[in-house]
């Protein structure tokens, strides 16, 4: 379970723009750093928002990836949706579906 | 000299960053609330404005995660966000270091607190900035009460950190202003974002402005968690300017949901017994 590490990625991603750089330039040398599954990373390199989203990944770090990657607002928020539908309930942490919701 | 304004407000990013997106005549009522906050807070005559925030991983994360955090810094800066995806540009804000290492010593004879000689200022301060403090130019305290995820810090810890921080305002002769800061119910950056549970705000704004101490502690967090939203968390800030300000009621300036904005949005103010 490397869902830490995805969010810490994103973290550093949100607040340091040397990280953005590697990001851009050397994404493959950046992912190595982190401890992660390869779902993880094909995640983090597509970027496929909704399955970030369904592996339990806080939505203000993934919010600021989105918005990193171009996403406009009401594409992140469909982007979430799209995510629970190709890959069901979110799995984990504080979006895990309540009960009547 | 004590506090000379308490108050409470929202931060969501889509205040400033979706604002054309809202209803006009219901965004510009808000925006009018905080701008008469903002007077309020002037004619207070400050000398430094606390503000009680929920940050949002912008300094703190799961490898360090303070409960309560005390920015102690000479100046900060914000937004760490991009600045056009918040509608709020780049500021350097003056801190207030001795004042906040002279309160942190103080407080820290009832409550433990972290301390922050760094700190970039995130949605969560830069919003209400934006509106209370628009030329940045009042030296800033920052407390961070964690509202992220749990382990979360229990609401009555939260009341009595606030209790606390008024007690060693008090002590001071500096003019000081709390404002909190966060959500009411809301369900921020998910798929359900726009989604408020206005009733569920009005009680919980009802139990806050009487200041009622046994009902604000008596939510429990799976409660907030199902009826409020992980957002609902937040409530710890408001909570914490209850404490700073026991003993005292408040008056509702503004309430309303905006979708847009993914929260209720809202302006309150404590009613000192020295204003």
């Amino acid at each position: 379970m490397s869902l830490y590490y995805t969010q810490k990625l994103l973290f550093q991603l949100n607040r340091d723009p040397a990280t953005v750089g590697r990001f851009k330039r050397d994404l493959e040398g950046l992912l190595a750093e982190y401890e992660l599954t390869e779902e993880e990373r094909c995640a983090i390199r597509g970027p496929d928002i909704g399955l970030l989203y369904v592996m339990g990944v806080n939505g203000q770090l993934l919010m600021h990836f989105a918005a990193l990657c171009g996403y406009e607002w009401s594409a992140y928020i469909e982007a979430m949706r799209e995510g629970e539908r190709k890959y069901g309930p979110v799995r984990t942490g504080l979006y895990t579906r309540a009960e009547g919701r | 000299m004590s506090l000379v304004f308490a108050g409470v407000c929202s931060h969501a990013p889509g205040i400033t960053g979706r604002k054309d997106r809202a209803d006009p005549k219901v965004r510009d009522a808000f925006y009018a609330a905080l701008e008469r906050m903002r007077n309020a807070i002037e004619g207070a005559r400050p000398d430094v404005l606390i503000v009680i925030a929920a940050e949002h991983f912008a300094n703190f994360f799961m490898n360090n995660m303070p409960a309560i955090c005390v920015g102690m810094a000479e100046h900060y800066e914000g937004p760490i966000e991009d600045e056009a995806w918040l509608g709020i540009g780049r500021h350097r804000i003056p801190g207030a270091p001795r004042l906040a290492r002279e309160l942190i010593q103080e407080v820290m004879n009832d409550i433990d607190l972290a301390y922050a000689q760094e700190w970039k200022f995130d949605h969560g301060i830069m919003v209400p900035l934006n509106f209370l403090t628009p030329r940045y130019d009042l030296p800033v305290i920052p407390v961070n009460i964690n509202c992220q995820g749990p382990p979360l810090i229990p609401l009555k810890r939260c009341y009595e950190f606030g209790r606390a921080l008024g007690r060693a305002c008090d002590a001071r002769p500096e003019r000081i202003a709390v404002v909190g800061t966060g959500g009411i119910s809301h369900w921020p950056a998910t798929p359900d974002s726009g989604r408020i549970n206005e009733p569920w705000d009005r009680e919980f704004l009802e139990r806050l402005l009487a200041n009622r101490r046994e009902e604000l502690l008596s939510y429990r967090d799976d409660e907030v968690w199902r009826e409020a939203g992980q957002g609902g968390f937040e409530i710890r800030t408001f909570i914490a300017v209850a404490g700073a300000t026991k003993g005292c009621t408040g008056e509702l300036w503004f309430y309303a949901p905006i979708p847009i904005f993914a929260v209720g949005c809202t302006v309150a103010v404590m009613k000192l017994r020295q204003t």
